[in-house]
């Protein structure tokens, strides 16, 4: 075996709070060869971060690193917690380079990009001037970036969310590094833009033969990327082993969990003479982007003309990247924003309904948000914040009668009702999730809009919350419209689908169907990124 | 600031039978020493100048003709010195805090009252209305303080409670805009939406959904504006617009210490320690009480 790149022996990091010591990573052994992808496993809270972080000794303050971390770089080994930090400075960006999960903050945004990737180039080498555009140029080339010389002037507001990424991917090369450590690169990033990212990844690695430390919550992502994965969880690593092995023969219960946890199950469409719960006919919504007073103003299409039917007890899936305009639909739909056409539900017509006329419907079509920490206010108790629907639309109950349909509601979504006089902060994304299912069920609604619930919870959370969705429909009877852009989560719950793209409806069909023979081009590019075929 | 050692996560203990959050709070600020000491040591000034005409054997413009610009001594009854007129410090700075924390009171509470509603109205609002709204404050802002004051003076003639109210006029034009700021951030936020659909009433998002999370940078800027307030009082009394002799207050009696600096400093020290206590008492108060009203800091 040859000598190993990196390797870290029963690494620990402490944080000292006040409150006391919390061990972020308990005991962390890995090594990483030159030229191997390895991928650190985990979900929220595993302490995956903090050990890259560790290795590039970044970590906060307040947080205490033992054990030992030896690099092997261009000056022989050095053992990296110990290096004084002037030489840390070197290694980093020159021989271990770091891109992060959100490619919207990690650039200066007042910087060009072209010079923030001098920048990197000026502190390591010594290109100047002329020769150092030309290697700027040469590497938005490699990365992918279009017209790289016009380009090197952009700032990076003129960019998108791929290529700003790109841009990052740029600066962590600059120098040649030996190592990269990609934490969570495409996390942020749309399907298809994720399949392209992997990929330029793995051709740079090839090209500069440099090994990679993929950081990343998503087992899906490392089947096709890495060739080794440590799964972590709770500071210490469960499991290591080749991808293939990992795969096909977990050994630890954990890592069959997680690997299980990719979402299962299949709904089984409607009778199609069912009624139509939900009508919407020739939807536009259309935003203002500068309001001129003697101009013409600009606008911005967000949705452009879309009907749909929902029937009673039917699951509609609305699958489309970030952009397509499929939240503002749903919002359209809610009367929560501004829009043309027709909503009709259960034979109301609902486009003309101003606020008051429409607060008796609001009790039955309720909405769940993506943002678990968003979506519910701070400062309210849930049961406070449970409560609030059942204060609008029946504000004859007495206190007792709320708080037992309260209990009833929470119960019924898994929680414990004593936590009903804690806040929000103290409950985990999950539980978040199901307080606002509870606050939408509460007032037993008909319909409920789903708007990426899932989206922003661990794997083996997001099961549990699917689970609960299905056995409430069943139970309920509940119609649903599921907004996601992870389409392994729709195929699951849904029916029926619908495909955006643009503010427009790419394709549309029965699940089963869609799913395995999609027509049109752009759903076949969409369903091969998301499931991961386009990069092996 | 010293608190208690909590941890991090709790465990649903008994605790979940519930408290209301002002009764939470109350409990968690007495949990924060530095905050509990400056409430008792606020108390005591606020008992001391409401009882000061008792507890001194002086009256308020009472003269010693025996002690002019007498330092101060245990034996004649002057215990913080008198003034170069003769008349005894402490009763004086004692009437003075009448004045100054009722005037910071009565200005921070306008200014709160004001300030939040129209703050959290106009963010809520949007459009064309926080617009109109916001140019308003504006033009408020481009008003000459002392104009505003001295038009109030003409037209209604001298009286104090119009310090109250040119002050107040003033002060919440800040506080607006800072709450305003706060809203248009909170509104967009998941959890107002899902009050709008839940059909919550426009009113009713704005007291129980805006206001409530405002409530951080809102206290925090009070506990500033008790001391502009106080200072601001003084700057109008120097300027023979605001108390007038023989009734004093903390700012007129700190401008004529400062003259006499030189010859006798416990005119100027005392007025200024009772103003220095109560504005760090207040300032540590208010961290208590931002801590104590966040859920967050449980």
């Amino acid at each position: 075996m040859t000598t190993p790149l990196l390797e870290i022996d029963r690494l620990r990091v402490d944080f000292h709070l006040p409150q006391g010591t919390v061990s972020a990573v308990k005991s962390l052994d890995l090594h990483i060869a030159p030229g191997e992808t390895l991928a650190l496993v985990g979900e929220s809270g595993s302490g995956k971060s903090i050990s890259s972080l560790a290795i590039m000794r970044l970590l906060p303050d307040l947080a205490e690193p033992s054990g030992s971390i030896r690099w092997h770089g261009k000056r022989g080994e050095e053992a990296l917690l110990d290096t004084p930090l002037r030489r840390m400075r070197q290694i980093r960006g020159n021989e271990i380079s770091m891109i992060f999960q959100e490619p919207m903050t990690s650039l200066n945004p007042l910087m060009r990009i072209g010079d923030q990737v001098r920048e990197v180039l000026k502190k390591h080498t010594s290109l100047r001037g002329k020769t150092a555009d030309e290697r700027v140029i040469e590497l938005f080339e490699q990365v992918g970036i279009p017209e790289p010389r016009r380009r090197i002037a952009s700032y990076p507001y003129e960019l998108s969310g791929g290529q700003r990424q790109r841009v990052m991917i740029a600066m962590a090369l600059a120098c040649e590094p030996k190592l990269l450590i990609a934490d969570e690169p495409t996390t942020a990033l749309d399907v298809t833009v994720q399949a392209q990212i992997l990929r330029l990844l793995k051709d740079l690695q090839q090209r500069y033969g440099m090994a990679i430390l993929f950081i990343t919550h998503d087992l899906g992502v490392v089947r096709h990327f890495a060739d080794r994965v440590c799964v972590m969880r709770h500071g210490e690593i469960v499991e290591t082993a080749s991808t293939q092995a990992l795969f096909s023969a977990p050994q630890h219960p954990y890592t069959r969990m997680l690997i299980e946890a990719e979402p299962s199950g299949r709904k089984a469409p409607v009778d199609p003479s069912l009624p139509v719960l939900l009508e919407a006919r020739d939807i536009k919504v259309r935003f203002a982007l500068k309001k001129r007073l003697f101009r013409p103003s600009e606008y911005f299409d967000a949705v452009r003309g879309i009907d749909l039917d929902i029937r009673r007890g039917q699951t509609l899936g609305i699958v489309g990247e970030s952009g397509s305009g499929k939240s503002t639909l749903g919002r359209a739909l809610l009367r929560l924003l501004e829009s043309s056409g027709d909503v009709r539900f259960d034979e109301t017509d609902l486009t003309h309904l101003d606020g008051s006329a429409m607060r008796p419907i609001r009790s039955r079509m309720q909405v769940v948000f993506q943002d678990p920490f968003g979506s519910l206010s701070p400062r309210l108790t849930v049961g406070e914040i449970v409560s609030e629907g059942l204060r609008v639309h029946y504000p004859l109950l007495t206190r007792r009668e709320r708080e037992a349909r309260v209990i009833e509601t929470l119960e019924e979504v898994a929680l414990d009702p004593a936590m009903r006089k804690r806040y929000p902060h103290e409950f985990s994304g999950g539980q978040r999730q199901r307080i606002a299912i509870a606050r939408a069920l509460v007032l037993k609604p008909e319909f409920l809009l789903l708007d990426e619930p899932t989206s922003a919870l661990d794997r083996s959370v997001q099961a549990t919350v699917i689970e609960l969705l299905r056995t409430l429909q069943a139970k309920h009877d509940l119609t649903y419209l599921f907004i996601s852009h992870d389409l392994a989560v729709v195929r699951a719950l849904a029916d029926s689908v619908i495909v955006m793209r643009q503010g427009e409806v790419v394709e549309q069909g029965e699940t089963e169907a869609l799913f395995r023979s999609p027509r049109d081009a752009y759903t076949r590019e969409l369903m091969r990124a998301a499931f991961l075929d386009a990069v092996s | 600031m010293t608190t208690e050692p909590t941890p991090t996560t709790l465990p649903f203990d008994g605790n979940s039978a519930g408290e209301s959050l002002a009764g939470d709070a109350w409990r968690r600020l007495k949990q924060n020493r530095a905050a509990t000491f400056s409430l008792f040591l606020l108390g005591l000034i606020a008992i001391a100048c409401v009882a000061g005409p008792w507890l001194t054997p002086w009256g308020l413009n009472e003269v010693d003709w025996n002690a002019f610009t007498a330092p101060p001594s245990i034996a004649d009854g002057h215990y913080a010195g008198t003034d170069a007129n003769g008349r005894d410090l402490l009763t004086r700075t004692l009437y003075g805090g009448q004045i100054s924390l009722s005037v910071a009171l009565v200005a921070t509470l306008v200014s709160l009252v004001i300030g939040v509603l129209y703050g959290a109205i106009a963010g809520y609002m949007g459009g064309r209305v926080d617009n109109l709204m916001m140019r308003f404050v504006d033009i408020m802002y481009s008003l000459p303080f002392m104009f505003l004051v001295i038009l109030l003076m003409v037209v209604f003639g001298r009286n104090i409670l119009l310090i109250y109210a040119a002050i107040g006029a003033v002060e919440w034009l800040d506080m607006s805009r800072i709450v305003r700021g706060q809203t248009l951030a909170l509104k967009r936020r998941e959890f107002v939406e899902a009050a709008h659909a839940l059909g919550v009433k426009s009113t009713t998002i704005v007291t129980r959904h805006l206001i409530p999370n405002t409530l951080g940078p809102v206290i925090v800027y009070v506990t500033l504006t008790v001391p502009k307030v106080i200072l601001l009082e003084s700057f109008l009394s120097f300027l023979g617009l605001g108390v007038q002799e023989p009734m004093t207050s903390w700012g007129v009696l700190i401008s004529e210490g400062k003259d006499m600096m030189q010859s006798a400093p416990w005119m100027l020290l005392v007025p200024s320690a009772f103003l220095a206590i109560t504005l760090l008492c207040l300032n540590f108060l208010g961290d208590g009480l931002r801590d104590a009203l966040d859920p967050k800091t449980r």
